[in-house]
């Protein structure tokens, strides 16, 4: 590695010169990159595409209706609706258990084996399919005792789905996002910043509430929207524990509760239904609720992104 | 390495220089000209009350002694500076004086700490580090703007209690014994991460004084800082002492020389050598002292 004495300047290593398996793998690594660009553009292009071509204002605004013929069969107003709905009910609760996990995690964390034990859940949590925890949510909600946040059947037989029911799985999915993004922002705080918040005569209490997270809150925007693109990606708890029936059907009269009792749909499920695989078979229509879908999503991440860059270009502590 | 090796000579900064040395011979002012390399110490003041009083204090962490049976007064009104080489258990010390050493879970004390007739472990925590302040070495201003830097340390706990209005002028107050309100008092809802490293550690120090405490505590606080800060901050620490007990970390020789009325030198953890600045430079009873200083003097 050493130039001789004589050389003004290293000579400059050259691809060419490397041993052969060397230059296959460097050819695979530009290859697979490559390769993820191509799919990632085809996806948004074709997408892209399909959408625009089906996209009518007027099906962001007209409910689904049940119907054979296409011209008849609505738009996409409720699911559009039913997806913001379940994703924020899956992120206010996501919200409050994950960032007080994290800072239970980071700031007490003791005893050491419970503390184990949390982080091992939160690990299995992330790892569970979407679609366990669906069925696992049938099970909770469909217990006599949780009657009252689903449509009960006047023989007293639990419906077990409803938008409560739907989101509180789908705060799971989200959770693990939030309780890792909060951990790293609270761990990266310096020791010093706590201990002199503590040399001020505050309380731990104190000291997390008015220091710990306002320093950690790029942090914790950054988990939350993470885990609302990938609730709002979801499709197995909709299916599952939301009815995926098109419209909100509000269940009693007691508004707003009667709305959050009832079922719905999101875009994901009127994709699935709308798709030639599903029921509706009206693919122009997937197409077009796809695209919609998708912009969410893409919205979703750069706004990840504008939170993160914030964060490195922002507030430092000298080290 | 040898940890009794002095830190390399150092020349002193010219701000520091008295002013007759530092502009008397203008025939000769080049560099390298025969300036007596004489240490100079602060004239002798009269001592303040003992505020605080450390009584056979031992700390250690794990069972490793950090600290050995250490006793010293800390008095109001003067500057007390602890030296000593890195590990020797000054800043265990200091942070035991406001019993910030109990966050550490494996360090255990023994010994008295008195705080105006009253042992700090009878008092509540909370009440002892509001009257016993600290700065740090790093400046660690709040993730908030310069105005709520300095009232959450006026604030209850987690309260947003008492209101903004109604601590304008306490906050007013600090920031301008902390000689920052100058420079900050047209946008008070900066963030205060946006102000240079010096104004950081003042805003640290106005947050610190802000509730009245009766002594200070310093840990190296001018470490992370280039030297113009350091001076500022140091005639800024003289001003403070004349109406607090200040206790001061320093790496810095010649800091403490500047500043200090007396000065715990430490080695070891044990404190090897306590007296008025000027002895403790000039005439050290201890060889270890002795050694030590002898850095300062290059």
């Amino acid at each position: 590695m050493s130039a001789p004495a004589t050389a003004a300047k290293p000579p400059r290593e050259r691809v060419a010169d490397w041993p052969l398996a060397d230059r296959v793998g460097y050819g695979l690594c530009w290859a697979a990159g490559g390769l993820l660009c191509v799919i990632a553009g085809a996806i948004v292009l074709y997408i892209l595409v399909q959408g625009l071509q089906y996209l009518r204002p007027e099906l962001l605004f007209s409910r689904p209706e049940v119907s054979l013929d296409q011209s008849e069969s609505g738009g996409f107003l409720d699911p559009l609706l039913g997806t913001f709905m379940i994703t924020s009910i899956g992120v206010v609760i996501a919200g409050i258990i994950g960032v007080s996990v994290a800072v239970w995690l980071t700031e007490y964390g003791r005893p050491a084996g419970l503390a184990r034990a949390v982080d091992s859940a939160v690990e299995v949590v992330a790892g569970t399919p979407s679609i366990v925890l669906a069925i696992f949510g049938l099970l909770i909600f469909q217990s006599s005792g949780l009657g009252f946040l689903s449509f009960t059947a006047e023989g007293g037989g639990v419906f077990g789905r409803s938008f409560i029911a739907a989101g509180t799985m789908m705060s799971l999915i989200a959770l693990p996002l939030v309780v890792g993004a909060t951990r790293e922002a609270l761990s990266t705080i310096p020791r010093h910043v706590r201990e002199a918040s503590y040399a001020l005569g505050k309380t731990r209490a104190a000291t997390i509430w008015r220091v710990l997270l306002p320093a950690a809150r790029p942090g914790i925007a950054t988990g939350l929207a993470l885990g609302m693109g990938r609730i709002a990606g979801d499709t197995a708890i909709v299916v599952i524990l939301l009815g995926a029936a098109g419209q909100i059907t509000p269940q009693g009269d007691v508004a707003p509760f009667n709305v959050l009792r009832g079922t719905g749909s999101t875009l994901t499920s009127y994709v699935y239904n709308n798709s030639p695989a599903g029921e509706g078979n009206a693919p122009q229509k997937a197409y077009a609720a796809a695209f919609v879908l998708l912009l969410i999503v893409i919205a979703l991440n750069f706004v990840v992104d504008l939170v993160a860059r914030g964060r490195r270009g922002g507030v430092q502590w000298i080290r | 390495m040898d940890p009794l090796s002095p830190p390399p000579p150092r020349r002193r900064i010219r701000a520091d220089l008295p002013a007759t040395i530092a502009e008397g011979n203008g025939s000769a002012p080049a560099l390298g000209g025969r300036r007596a390399p004489e240490p100079r110490t602060r004239p002798p003041r009269p001592y303040g009350p003992e505020r605080m009083r450390v009584d056979g204090l031992t700390v250690s962490y794990a069972g490793k002694v950090a600290v050995g049976g250490v006793t010293l007064p800390v008095r109001s009104g003067e500057v007390l500076a602890l030296i000593g080489p890195s590990g020797c258990g000054k800043t265990t010390l200091l942070r035991s004086l406001n019993r910030l050493v109990e966050l550490t879970p494996t360090a255990s004390r023994s010994g008295r700490i008195v705080l105006d007739d009253s042992d700090v472990d009878e008092l509540d925590v909370t009440r002892l580090r509001r009257r016993v302040a600290m700065v740090f070495q790093q400046p660690n201003p709040f993730p908030m703007s310069i105005f709520d830097n300095v009232a959450y340390a006026l604030r209850e706990q987690g309260s947003k209690r008492p209101r903004s209005a109604e601590l304008a002028e306490p906050v007013r107050e600090a920031l301008e014994r902390a000689g920052l309100w100058d420079e900050v008092a047209d946008d008070l809802g900066r963030p205060a991460l946006r102000l240079s490293g010096g104004q950081q550690q003042r805003l640290c120090i106005a947050r610190a004084i802000a509730p009245g405490p009766d002594v200070l505590l310093l840990d190296e606080p001018c470490s992370a800082l280039d030297p113009r800060s350091t001076t500022v901050i140091e005639q800024l620490i003289l001003t403070l002492a004349q109406s607090l007990a200040v206790v001061i970390v320093t790496h810095n020789l010649q800091q403490a020389m500047r500043i200090a009325d007396h000065v715990g030198f430490m080695y070891l953890g044990e404190l090897v050598e306590y007296g008025p600045a000027d002895e403790v430079f000039n005439a050290p009873r201890d060889e270890r002292t002795r050694d030590y200083v002898a850095g300062a003097f290059g």
